[in-house]
């Protein structure tokens, strides 16, 4: 186990506590007036001392979200978000830190808190973290270890002036500018993220790891990453997220981008925990997320695994479109939603090459109020011959206000593809329950025990630090859902 | 009688036969042993024509008929019968129908004359008596909810019906318990007769005890290289294929 | 008259219906009508949309049409509201079984393109049974917009069969929907052959305890043809079963898809969902689409449902021609045993025998 999860399961056991990530930091931050309008755009660009091609990019993209529409087609309801009324930027104020040493005490104490060390020497096992505080990436760890592998890992602001030809390359070529109402907002007005690039045949040495954390008051987050591996490449990431608990919405947009050359390999874990809101649905964070790969190479795979237990809503499809010959895609996700949560998430396999293959697993878990749906695609190109996917979809309901809901599209134009799909909804069966009871348990450790062997399949995929996490996650989600 | 004559054969760009010589009489059971990966199921989808195997040098005939220019099913209407190491299902196809729709192709390829419903399900009924298997095997969907078992007594039961002149065996014995291979054997031996010659592959001497061949061949690394009577199986059986390549 | 529905509505998305927005729709006028199958029961023919007494042999029960308004806003349904002129109003009181009946319908835009509406009541009453045999054909470009709505009191049981041999040139959108009281029973089957464009979309509601119902349908097409089934099942009582195989075989360029929701109100504990959709794509530029949706609000459920799309297994294929059958005969087994499935609830001699012999033309026409 890392010794981020060690921390922070030392610090604090989760199963006593509600949402323990509800705190706020005091710091000292500089923001932009509110709202959005093209002089922010250049006022963020400019903060970032970016080139003028970032800007014309941004601009771009600012033009067109201004002409589009915010999607409906999502099972999810909310209030209209009135972007005028949000912050775009927000960050620690000062000049940049040069090393950790230059970090704000406070944030370091608040990372800590959260159990991620950013103190190198504390983090012994070894995960290379990037934190991301607001709209700021504010310390990335191990740089220089990486490096010594050609590895780069760094704020993607700093990328787009150290490595402009490898962003101006693959920014916005796997999710278009104007792909979807939000990722046209967050290309706008994205302020950082991590940028990742494995070169050549290198294995990344360590885990890399983001940490999402959103402080500051009526601020949206966009942060944006960008995954490059190339030839025989290989790279774990690892992404976490956390809000303190506010009774307001907050937004956040992000976008990822994930490229794999040939027989390259990447794999995406996301623990996603941020704010889901009160037992009353009031306040949470709107999660308004554009995750794709494109494994462009031959033999290439890419793997998404994601735990989303936060949000009040989640709106999130990681995908793959598969074009290299042989290349593989996995989606491995449990999305637990309790309360008045409300997730829409799937994922969206897009098979173009020859003999391509892809694996869906998806676990839903409905409590509560909540509404949880899977939404996915599979589609088969003419020319994907030999192509396979197999898809599974199971959704639990625990308690009969919520509900669960299944809405997979499947579309082959070859022949010699096979694609299977199956989907099935049932609640815990009483006598699971009682078997547990008699030898001992409580109802809500049954609960937990039976829900943690309903996403068995998935959690299994997640790197073992994480799955210890996740499965504690699940059990605190839960708790107030049975009884 | 089957005339194989420096047969090779790929897959792919993998050349798994590498010239296999081997003559059967009619009248003889010969038997075909080997080391796993040594062509032995190559072997018998060649002859019975699967799809994927490419015949690159040498020959095979049957009755001195050219049997690898002929599709799968003029094979079987020429008398050659393959008994599958995986017998395939075939969900929505009742095994009677199948049988019958068979039997009657053959034997309309041979110009016979067809059974209707009722004569086949009496010639069916006397043969699963013959071989002591329950009737409702032919009510049953091909292979569909089978044991390893029933498939393998079901391929039999299509052998005894079709009446081939060459079984080919392939693996028959894998995954069977005692009982089972009795009745597999007794049903292969039922068949012997001047006209009947089989080819049985097989990785164990056991099925070689109920259906005793007339000669063992031992293939290798595409080619058979060495052939005996039936002692040579037994001698396998206590040493191994371990040097057999340099024999 | 309302719009044809367009792609943008969700509901619509595979299904595109500007060919048919094209034509422009002519007065129908009277035709030369073949002789049209009657399998030796009380028939009920419709040429052209209207009903034919001559060729008719009405069984009892059957009413005068009337004029309803439309309730819902499907876009089909209300635009046959506007136009429909005539349909079978059939109302069986209670406890009475009626056998088997036939309902042909025959068009004919050989002269000038038609369109038709008719719109078919059907009724049972308590406990009543009838088993409902429908065949649509016709010949030319014409635009056949059925709606049938049926009301199934409690006990009762439909068996409903429907043949679409539609000509090649017509167009097929029917709106079926039935409403099945407590311990009632829906079984049907369609078998879409015809058309150059089809979509049947069937809406089933199951409105009290022990209410089941069978929605199964084969698809076979094959050149430019498009087929669409589209189904709703409502559960929204408790103790409700039910089932559904559809399976679509697609030649040459042909396009077949598949929608179907199974929607269990909270109100629906102990709800048993089954949904199972195949298709055979037998040619490089067939087409399936399928999109089988699950909307649950109810905790003690079991709903499932299940989707293949492939090609004919040549493992299979191999198997039977090493048993001396020939390629022809071995895939049209296959295709024959695929289908096998969906055929279960036609427990009917006459209405088997007639789908039997459809399937066995199509396969004999390629």
């Amino acid at each position: 186990m890392s010794a981020a999860f060690e921390t922070r399961n030392t610090v604090d056991t989760l199963a006593t506590q509600k949402y323990k990530y509800g705190f706020e930091t005091d710091i000292a931050m500089d923001e932009f007036p509110k709202g959005l309008n093209e002089d922010i755009v250049r006022l963020i660009s400019a903060k970032k001392d970016e080139p003028e091609w970032m800007l014309a990019w941004r601009l771009k993209a600012y033009a067109m979200w201004r002409k589009m529409e915010e999607p409906d087609w999502a099972r999810i309801k909310h209030p209209p978000i009135d972007y005028e009324n949000l912050y775009y930027y927000a960050a620690p104020s000062g000049p940049a830190p040069k090393s950790l040493d230059e970090v704000d005490p406070e944030l370091l104490t608040m990372y800590e808190k959260l159990g991620i060390p950013l103190n190198e020497r504390a983090a012994l096992a070894g995960v290379a973290v990037d934190a991301v505080f607001d709209s700021v990436s504010v310390a990335t760890t191990f740089r220089s270890t990486l490096a010594k592998s050609g590895v780069i890992f760094c704020p993607i602001s700093e990328a787009v002036r150290e490595h402009p030809e490898l962003v101006q390359k693959y920014l916005g070529s796997v999710v278009p500018v104007g792909d979807n109402y939000f990722a046209a907002l967050n290309s706008a007005v994205f302020s950082d993220g991590s940028f990742v690039f494995i070169p050549k045949g290198v294995r990344c040495p360590m885990e890399l790891s983001t940490y999402f954390r959103i402080n500051a008051r009526n601020t949206g987050q966009f942060e944006r990453t960008l995954i490059i591996a190339e030839e025989g490449a290989g790279v774990s990431y690892l992404e976490g997220c956390t809000a303190p608990q506010r009774d307001e919405n907050q937004l956040h947009a992000a976008v990822v981008e994930l490229v794999a050359l040939d027989d390259a390999k990447i794999k995406y874990s996301t623990v996603q925990n941020w704010y889901p809101g009160d037992e009353n649905g009031k306040g949470g964070i709107y999660n308004f997320v554009t995750k794709r790969g494109a494994c462009r190479g031959a033999r290439s795979k890419i793997s998404w695994t994601q735990v989303e237990t936060g949000s009040a809503i989640t709106w999130k499809y990681p995908s793959c479109i598969l074009q290299g010959e042989g290349s593989v895609g996995e989606f491995y996700s449990v999305a637990l939603t309790n309360n008045h949560q409300q997730a829409d998430t799937g994922t969206k396999m897009i098979h173009l090459g020859r003999n391509t293959t892809s694996t869906i697993i998806s676990k839903g878990i409905s409590a509560g109020h909540s509404n949880n749906t899977y939404r996915g695609l599979v589609k088969i190109m003419p020319g994907a011959s030999g192509a396979r996917n197999f898809t599974q979809c199971d959704s639990l309901l625990i308690g009969d206000q919520c509900g669960a809901h299944t809405v997979p599209y499947i579309e082959s134009r070859n022949p010699s593809a096979k694609v299977e799909h199956e989907a099935t909804t049932s609640k815990i069966a009483e006598d699971q329950l009682f078997y547990c009871r008699s030898r001992g348990l409580s109802e809500e450790d049954a609960v937990g025990l039976i829900v943690n062997g309903f996403c068995k399949d998935v959690l299994k995929e997640l790197p073992m630090e994480f799955a210890v996490e996740a499965q504690k996650l699940l059990a605190v989600s839960l708790e107030g859902s049975v009884g | 009688m089957l005339e194989i004559k420096n047969l090779s054969a790929s897959i792919g760009d993998k050349e798994i036969l590498r010239g296999v010589d081997l003559t059967v009489p009619d009248g003889e059971i010969h038997a075909i042993m080997g080391p796993n990966g040594a062509g032995k199921s190559t072997l018998s989808y060649v002859l019975s024509g699967r799809e994927g195997y490419e015949v690159t040098g040498g020959s095979a005939t049957y009755n001195g008929e050219n049997i690898l220019a002929l599709t799968p099913e003029a094979r079987a209407a020429a008398g050659i019968f393959l008994a599958f190491q995986y017998p395939v299902e075939l969900p929505g196809v009742g095994n009677a129908n199948f049988i019958r729709t068979a039997l009657n192709a053959v034997k309309r390829a041979r110009g016979e004359a067809e059974l209707d419903a009722v004569a086949f399900l009496k010639l069916a009924r006397a043969e699963l008596k013959n071989l002591s298997m329950p009737d409702d095997m032919l009510k049953r969907n091909v292979n569909v909810g089978f044991s390893g078992g029933e498939k393998k007594r079901n391929e039999v039961l299509q052998m005894a019906l079709l009446r081939p002149g060459l079984a080919i065996l392939d693996e028959t014995d894998s995954g069977l318990d005692i009982d089972a291979l009795k009745i597999v054997s007794d049903g292969v031996n039922a068949l012997r007769s001047p006209k009947f010659s089989a080819l049985v592959i097989t990785h164990y001497q056991r099925l070689l005890d109920h259906i005793v061949p007339d000669r063992v061949h031992v293939l290798s690394a595409g080619r058979i290289v060495r052939s005996g009577g039936p002692e040579l199986a037994l001698e396998l059986e206590a040493h191994g294929y371990v040097g057999q390549e340099a024999a | 008259m309302t719009a044809l529905p367009s792609r943008k509505l969700e509901a619509w998305r595979y299904t595109d219906l500007r060919s048919l927005a094209a034509i422009s729709f002519a007065e129908a006028a009277p035709v030369a009508v073949p002789e049209l199958p009657d399998l030796g029961l009380p028939r009920i023919v419709f040429i052209n949309g209207a009903f034919d007494p001559v060729r008719s042999t009405p069984p009892d029960f059957l009413e005068k049409f009337s004029r309803v308004a439309e309730a819902s806003d499907l876009p089909l349904a209300l635009i046959n509201a506007e136009q429909a002129q005539d349909g079978m109003t059939f109302s069986l009181p209670e406890g009475v079984d009626a056998g088997a009946i036939l309902l042909v319908s025959y068009a004919s835009g050989v002269a000038a393109p038609v369109a038709l509406h008719p719109r078919h009541r059907i009724t049972l009453g308590l406990g009543a049974k009838l088993t409902l045999i429908e065949i649509a054909m016709g010949e030319g470009v014409y635009w056949h917009n059925p709606v049938i709505d049926i009301a199934l009191h409690a006990s009762s049981a439909l068996s409903h069969y429907r043949l679409q041999n539609e000509g090649q040139d017509a167009f097929h959108l029917a709106t079926i929907r039935a409403k099945i009281a407590a311990g009632a029973a829906y079984e049907s089957f369609s078998l879409v052959i015809g058309a150059r464009l089809s979509r049947a979309e069937f809406h089933a509601t199951l409105l009290g305890p022990k209410a089941s119902t069978h929605l199964n349908a084969a698809q076979l097409l094959r050149g430019h043809q498009h087929g669409d089934f589209t189904s709703v099942v409502a559960h929204d009582a408790p103790h409700c079963g039910s089932r559904q195989t559809v399976k679509s075989v697609l030649d040459g360029p042909a396009r077949g898809v598949f929608q179907g929701r199974i929607e269990v109100a909270r109100a629906a504990q102990k709800t048993d969902g089954y949904q199972m959709n195949q298709a055979l794509l037998l040619s490089p530029d067939a087409e399936m689409d399928i999109k089988p949706e699950l909307e649950i609000f109810a905790d003690d459920v079991k709903c499932s449902h299940g989707a293949t799309i492939g090609a004919l297994d040549p493992e299979q294929i191999f198997y039977l021609r090493s048993r001396g059958i020939p390629e022809d005969q071995a895939r049209a087994m296959l295709i024959r045993a695929f289908l096998t499935e969906a055929l279960e609830p036609v427990t009917d001699a006459a209405a088997r025998e007639m789908f039997e012999a459809a399937i066995e033309a199509w396969w004999v026409g390629q």
